[in-house]
């Protein structure tokens, strides 16, 4: 929990110092704003923390949007399936992308980076050859117009897409932390051979924070799609892969593996939209937006790296101290 | 030829807990094939440590060339022209042969880029080559060479350095028959060209073949020497063993049953042609002794499902069980403890209540949820019950020494229904107070009714502990014995290939 208190802290310090320079931050438009930019990114960013806390890595998230999205659109304007329907087969459509990614991950042993960045130009591609990379919207017709609401409407102001993240967060946050889903992801993450010497169905394991990956950015695609109301198949969703992981890693999750939490991945992408907030609101260049981003990243893992370090060495001189006195547990006490 | 290039006198090295190595004594002169044998574990691989600068002796002199040292580094070692041809090749593979040869040696031509000379180190890799009368080029990338090929880079890289010594340790344990010979008559030109090889080997056959003088070590310290025409399987066995055996065995309180765990005919990936039957019963251990690379561990990971059964058969109590991996073993009753408990056995960076209950966790969950509680209460049993030194079940499992950490492995186990348990190297890395008590534990276990195989290169161990010993010899089980054949003698005899017959060679 020490992790995500600092990232807690560093969030409040960023924001009041934005607010104090120009007040306008705290203005309720600007918040909800950034509210529903946190719900929007938080979602997909969350599969992508599951993924790195399995020990891998997702960049084919952003060319899914991509991809899905002109899917259904297509699914809404040209062939008018009613929309739960299509909603469905979003879902369903990232569901099997991370099923098949996770099949070349785990039985054919392929590297996580590889196949996503393969995952990563193919959809692309494939969602701009099949628009013939024209830009798909909706048109001024009422398509779908209850799950409009509900992916991009509020409830007394605050956005339905922040709402939804909280609740997607409390869900994952019981399967991550409280479930046996969630031990088993951590042990594969740690150490994959121990966790098979003691009978954990590894690839089930890691193949299923793919899958929930894959099914996240479904959902993605359709708050986005009626986020921007339009896909345009060459820029939609872009490099959002990149935002995702650096809002998981300025969160606690380690590129190598079984560390992370929900809380901190929903704190860093807050930090994350945060930032972006701050270059707006006081007139820093947005051309410097993400040298920003990449500078506070920077610090953050450095600062988090060097306390860590420091820590350790603490426990291990105490460590030291104690294992001379350290007598038999019983009972789960002390006995001195 | 009696030059002396090299003089140990009175090394002594201990570890916290143990003595590896007492007040013993090496001399090398030029020219000359050393024989250096002695059970694993009796100080072999130290001595040479010591001599190569990988670790420095608590005491004693090395005397090279008429200078005392009290220790050497690695770059003093080399410098006086001390090589190793290990037994974990040290090669890369993704570079050819020159390359490798001349490692962070690299010629360099003149001028600001200094680039390698490789023109020229080739013709040198080739030269060097030629005069092992190796059969593949320089520019061959090493992964594409055999193991006896590897071997004769990591020779030319010897004689690349000018080494006056080269240290073998264990060169012909993957090696064919005729690649065993060649090496052999590459031993006998280094010799003819003035440069000494210690050769460490199991194989005692070898020895004779190619050893000018023999040095036997056993539990640390130097027990015997043999000179060339003294030289016989039977001297050299004789010297290898006969120390004292602490008396570790506790008898069972329980006579073993009927029933237990056979295989039948189990074809392992590591030996392809060679098949293993064994039986153990309820409530009796059974140790598996052999030397390094015997098959042993092959067999275990295959009866708990980590690697495939080529053919074969498991049977728990007479019928047949499926075996495709370590969750169908676990769901049988078969647990296995690995030998390397770090890598394998435990999940470092967790407490030792997420070890403890990890094989385990649907038992301790509700829909799927996990309870805390059944949780902690089963790990704080375990932890008491096997006298795990901790501050509280929440301490990381990194922190804890290695015969806690050991204890980890075991209450993961024994929080579970054990029907056969397989041990393997239980002790190693652990200290005396700790070995007695998982020993403890084993036979209790046995008592319980679960089958244990132990899996052990210690020698007072296998006989201390077991009921019975099986020993495997290059892939098959090569005999078995009762209590009262136990010796050490016979165990070395079968561990190298040998019948244990006692009678007709130790007279």
């Amino acid at each position: 929990m020490r992790k995500e208190l600092g990232l807690l802290l560093l969030l409040l310090l960023v924001s009041a110092v934005t607010a104090i320079i120009n007040p306008l931050f705290l203005s309720t438009v600007n918040l909800l704003d950034m509210a529903n930019l946190i719900g929007l990114f938080g979602v997909f960013s969350i599969g992508q923390g599951l993924v790195i806390i399995s020990g891998g890595i997702d960049l084919s998230v952003g060319s899914m949007f991509a991809l899905l999205g002109v899917v259904f659109v297509d699914l809404l304007t040209t062939y008018e399936i009613a929309w739960p329907l299509a909603l469905l087969c979003v879902i369903a459509g990232g569901v099997v992308l991370g099923g098949v990614q996770s099949f070349l991950i785990t039985r054919l042993r392929m590297q996580p980076f590889i196949v996503t960045l393969c995952g990563l130009l193919i959809y692309r591609g494939a969602a701009r050859y099949y628009t013939t990379d024209s830009t798909r919207g909706f048109g001024y017709g009422d398509e779908a117009d209850m799950l409009r609401t509900l992916a991009a409407g509020h409830v007394y102001g605050v956005p339905n897409t922040f709402i939804f993240l909280i609740v997607l967060a409390l869900i994952m946050g019981v399967v991550l932390h409280r479930s046996v889903y969630g031990r088993w992801l951590y042990a594969v993450g740690k150490n994959e051979e121990a966790a098979r010497f003691s009978g954990i169905r590894t690839y089930t394991v890691i193949s299923g924070a793919y899958i929930i990956s894959g099914g996240l950015a479904g959902i993605s695609t359709v708050l986005l799609v009626f986020y921007t109301n339009s896909v345009s198949p060459s820029s939609f969703g872009n490099s959002y892969e990149l935002y995702a992981i650096a809002a998981a890693v300025l969160g606690g999750c380690s590129l190598r593996g079984g560390e992370g939490s929900i809380l901190g991945i929903v704190l860093g992408t807050a930090l994350l939209q945060v930032l972006q907030n701050l270059v707006n609101i006081l007139g820093i260049p947005s051309s410097l937006n993400f040298a920003v981003m990449g500078t506070v990243i920077l610090l953050g893992v450095l600062a988090d790296q060097q306390l860590q370090a420091r820590r350790k060495l603490a426990a291990a001189t105490a460590g030291a101290a104690r294992s001379a006195v350290a007598a038999p547990l019983v009972g789960g006490r002390l006995e001195t | 030829m009696t030059e002396t290039l090299l003089e140990l006198t009175g090394i002594t090295k201990t570890y916290p807990g143990v003595v590896a190595l007492d007040n013993v004594g090496l001399r090398v002169t030029r020219g000359e094939v050393l024989g250096l044998i002695g059970e694993n574990g009796a100080g072999k691989s130290t001595l040479m440590k010591i001599l190569g600068g990988v670790t420095e002796p608590t005491a004693g002199i090395i005397r090279i060339d008429a200078h005392d040292h009290t220790a050497l580094t690695v770059q003093a070692a080399t410098r006086a022209g001390i090589a190793f041809v290990h037994q974990e090749l040290n090669l890369f593979e993704n570079l050819d042969v020159t390359a490798n040869i001349f490692i962070g040696r690299e010629k360099k031509m003149g001028g600001p880029l200094m680039l390698v000379d490789n023109a020229g180190l080739r013709t040198r890799a080739a030269s060097l080559l030629d005069r092992l009368k190796a059969d593949f080029t320089p520019d061959t990338l090493v992964e594409n060479l055999s193991i006896a090929q590897r071997q004769m880079v990591e020779i030319a890289k010897a004689l690349s350095i000018d080494a006056r010594v080269i240290i073998m340790d264990e060169p012909t344990s993957s090696l064919t028959l005729t690649e065993t010979e060649r090496l052999l008559s590459v031993i006998a030109a280094l010799k003819a060209a003035g440069v000494a090889v210690i050769y460490i080997s199991h194989r005692l056959g070898e020895i004779i073949t190619c050893a000018d003088r023999v040095v036997v070590l056993r539990d640390g310290h130097t027990v015997g020497e043999l000179g060339r025409e003294d030289l016989s399987h039977a001297a050299m066995i004789r010297l290898m063993i006969g120390r004292d055996l602490k008396s570790l065995y506790i008898p069972p309180a329980v006579r073993p049953r009927a029933g237990g765990c056979d295989i039948v005919d189990l074809v392992t990936a590591a030996f392809p042609d060679r098949s293993v039957s064994l039986s153990v019963q309820h409530g009796e251990i059974l140790g598996l002794a052999g030397l390094v690379g015997a098959g042993r561990t092959s067999l275990a990971r295959t009866v708990f499902g980590i690697d495939r059964l080529l053919s074969g058969e498991i049977r728990l109590d007479g019928s047949k069980v499926q075996i495709g991996n370590p969750r169908a073993a676990i769901r049988q009753g078969i647990y296995l403890v690995p030998e390397d408990r770090k890598r394998s056995g435990l999940i470092l960076e967790m407490p030792i209540r997420e070890n403890i209950t990890l094989a385990n966790l649907l038992h301790h969950a509700r829909l799927l949820l996990l309870d805390r509680s059944s949780e902690s209460s089963v790990a704080r049993a375990q932890a008491a019950s096997l006298g795990i030194k901790a501050p509280s079940i929440e301490t990381q499992v990194i922190t804890l020494s290695g015969g806690n950490q050991q204890k980890v492995v075991l209450a993961k186990w024994l929080s579970m229904q054990p029907r056969l348990m397989i041990f393997d190297e239980p002790t190693r890395g652990i200290d005396v107070g700790a070995k007695n008590e998982i020993y403890a534990l084993m036979r209790s276990l046995a008592d319980r009714g679960v089958a244990i195989v132990m899996i052990s290169s210690d020698m007072e161990e296998v006989i201390g502990v077991s009921d019975r010993i099986a020993v495997m010899h290059e892939g098959r089980i090569s005999g078995l014995l009762e209590r009262e054949h136990f010796s050490e003698y016979n165990v070395m005899r079968l561990a190298i290939g040998q019948l244990p017959d006692a009678a007709e060679n130790a007279a």
